[in-house]
């Protein structure tokens, strides 16, 4: 009987603060509100040191916010979101770090495929880009298939790095301009020279960046506290807010993101006006 | 030799043990040739030492301030100098050249302090790609007052040991400061105290695709093939190659913006960024130093495991 009071209650609170979270979105929407929001996801270990967890725990933990990111920010009418979880930095750990990470993966992938996950309801169409040969066959295979069953959604794209480094997209994007410019006309036309042609333009990298398939991102967050940018999205941030809450990641919450777009809103004219010039 | 250099801070207690030239630089020799992106998290903290006894630095290296550690100085500092107009603004000045002006002097501030703490690169910038579009009036003023500072400065450039580069894209500059920054560039290559890059007319952006296109028309040419094509190909083709140590460990931005606009694209990947909120006329000793000390404080892991 108690059990019952209680639980009626806590859904009336969950109701309640669904209820403000809704009257601040609509306070806010007055102003510019970002199309694209990139996290990097830092402080997950840290966090679970601070809390007497294993680590194991901690990225559990960080996987459950990260699907409070995705929510609130559907809500908040985000189109694009993008979360660093694994650069290629990251393989320099020792083997019996990388491993529970892995196997995560693993599971949060073939769950995203199953029926009433976050994707269903919210219309997640799902990327994972990256230098995905550097995994393992089956989560290169998970991954692939996932981008293949929720190709038809389209109401929020979820952008999930996985073997990403920024340095390594721009290689990589040139390699395929060289390819494109030059891979197969060098040998069909070996006299003809059409300088304009041939040349490699800031719009030809653009093209051949894996993350081409978004714009660039509004906002950047990073958690925990450190102010860098770790080699992410170095290429696309050029006018991006960049906002560093000293939370570790599993502690983010809705405040952060609206603390991040009230500031964006601050300096969006200037921002906008700066795009267009650029 | 350098030993005589170093100031060592009064004994008052007895059971303070001076810090045994940790500087034994003999230990870490490869620092100068090894690509900085990865160094070994040992070495990391050793590896951002200033002084370095095999190279002539000029001057002596003043004592540091209090609190400051000379063993986690940055090597290379990078400056995006913001704030001119708006400190010309909040004067009541009609026009942003007061600010600019004002900001020249704080720039003149830095790179002395630079000098004294052993910093070895710093690189500002000091004109973008995107400024272009100013009102003619201003663009016309900032290029007469990097003349009259380069002319001006000169001298103190060579009795200092300082060696100046600029990167950018220099075809549309006037024809009288192209000159002018190549006289200056020749003079003082030698020097080696101090290596100030200033970034005119440079775009992040643009610095990437110069490089991107150096290698394209490399393996057009077949002097590279496609597959050799990888981030230390790039990295060497970019224009900060011309710096001993080509990425930044601190980027310090003024006047309280929170965003990158388009400098050091790819060099930035590991930079420990640091946003001051002083207008950039308004930076001086006291906010540098509270940007070094919060560098001092950050464990960098460049993708690792922190060494508890």
């Amino acid at each position: 009987m108690k059990n019952a009071g209680i639980d009626k209650a806590i859904e009336i609170l969950g109701k309640l603060v669904r209820f403000l979270r809704k009257i601040m979105i609509h306070i806010i929407s007055v102003g510019p509100m970002p199309d694209h929001v990139a996290f990097i996801m830092d402080g997950n270990r840290r966090f679970a040191r601070k809390n007497n967890l294993s680590e194991a725990a901690g990225y559990r933990i960080g996987l459950l916010a990260l699907i409070s990111c995705v929510k609130y920010c559907s809500e908040l009418g985000v189109r694009y979101v993008t979360f660093y979880a694994f650069s290629i930095d990251n393989f320099k750990r020792r083997s019996d770090e990388i491993q529970p990470l892995m196997d995560l993966f693993l599971e949060y992938i073939e769950g995203l495929m199953k029926e009433g996950s976050i994707v269903s309801r919210y219309g997640i169409r799902v990327y994972f880009q990256g230098n995905l040969k550097l995994f393992s066959e089956p989560v290169r295979l998970a991954a692939e298939n996932a981008m293949l069953a929720t190709a038809h959604n389209s109401k929020l794209f979820l952008i999930v790095c996985l073997a990403y480094t920024s340095t390594n997209e721009i290689v990589h994007a040139v390699q395929e301009s060289c390819e494109e410019k030059w891979g197969g006309a060098i040998l069909l036309n070996e006299n003809e020279k059409n300088d304009a042609e041939s040349f490699v333009k800031v719009t030809d990298i653009d093209k051949n960046m894996y993350m081409a398939i978004a714009p660039e991102p509004d906002i950047l967050i990073r958690t925990s506290g450190d102010t860098r940018l770790s080699n992410f999205l170095l290429w696309q941030t050029t006018c991006t807010y960049l906002y560093f809450p000293s939370s570790f990641w599993p502690e983010i919450g809705f405040r952060h993101l609206l603390w991040a777009i009230l500031n964006f809103q601050r300096h969006h004219q200037y921002l906008t006006k700066r795009k267009k010039q650029g | 030799m350098m030993q005589s250099l170093n100031f060592p801070p009064p004994i008052y207690n007895n059971y303070y043990i001076p810090t045994p030239q940790k500087a034994n630089h003999f230990l870490f020799r490869n620092r100068r040739d090894q690509t900085h992106r990865f160094p070994p998290l040992l070495l990391a903290a050793k590896h951002d030492l200033a002084l370095d006894d095999d190279e002539d630095i000029g001057g002596g290296v003043a004592p540091l301030p209090e609190g400051l550690r000379r063993e986690v100085m940055p090597r290379h500092v990078a400056v995006i100098m913001d704030g001119n107009a708006r400190w010309a603004r909040q004067r009541g000045f009609l026009e942003a050249s007061a600010g600019h002006e004002a900001g020249g002097r704080s720039l003149r501030e830095l790179v002395e302090l630079c000098c004294e703490w052993g910093i070895r690169v710093l690189t500002v910038f000091a004109f973008s790609y995107d400024n272009w579009t100013r009102p003619k009036v201003e663009v016309v003023f900032l290029i007469s007052l990097f003349e009259k500072m380069l002319r001006s400065e000169l001298d103190n450039f060579m009795r200092n040991g300082i060696r100046v580069s600029t990167i950018g894209d220099s075809s549309r500059l006037p024809e009288s400061l192209k000159k002018l920054l190549s006289d200056v560039e020749e003079k003082t290559r030698d020097n080696s105290r101090l290596h100030l890059i200033v970034a005119v007319s440079y775009s992040g952006k643009y610095d990437v695709v110069q490089a991107c296109r150096n290698i394209a028309q490399k393996v057009k040419d077949g002097a590279v093939q496609m597959e050799d094509i990888d981030e230390s190909l790039l990295e060497q083709e970019l224009e900060t190659n011309c710096a001993q140590y080509p990425c930044p460990d601190l980027l310090i931005r003024t006047s309280g913006e929170h965003r990158i606009s388009n400098f050091l694209l790819w060099q930035l990947a590991y930079t420990e960024l640091f946003f001051a909120e002083a207008l950039w006329p308004d930076f001086g000793k006291a906010e540098f130093i509270e940007a070094l000390a919060s560098y001092q404080q950050r464990q960098r892991r460049y993708g690792g495991r922190r060494r508890s």
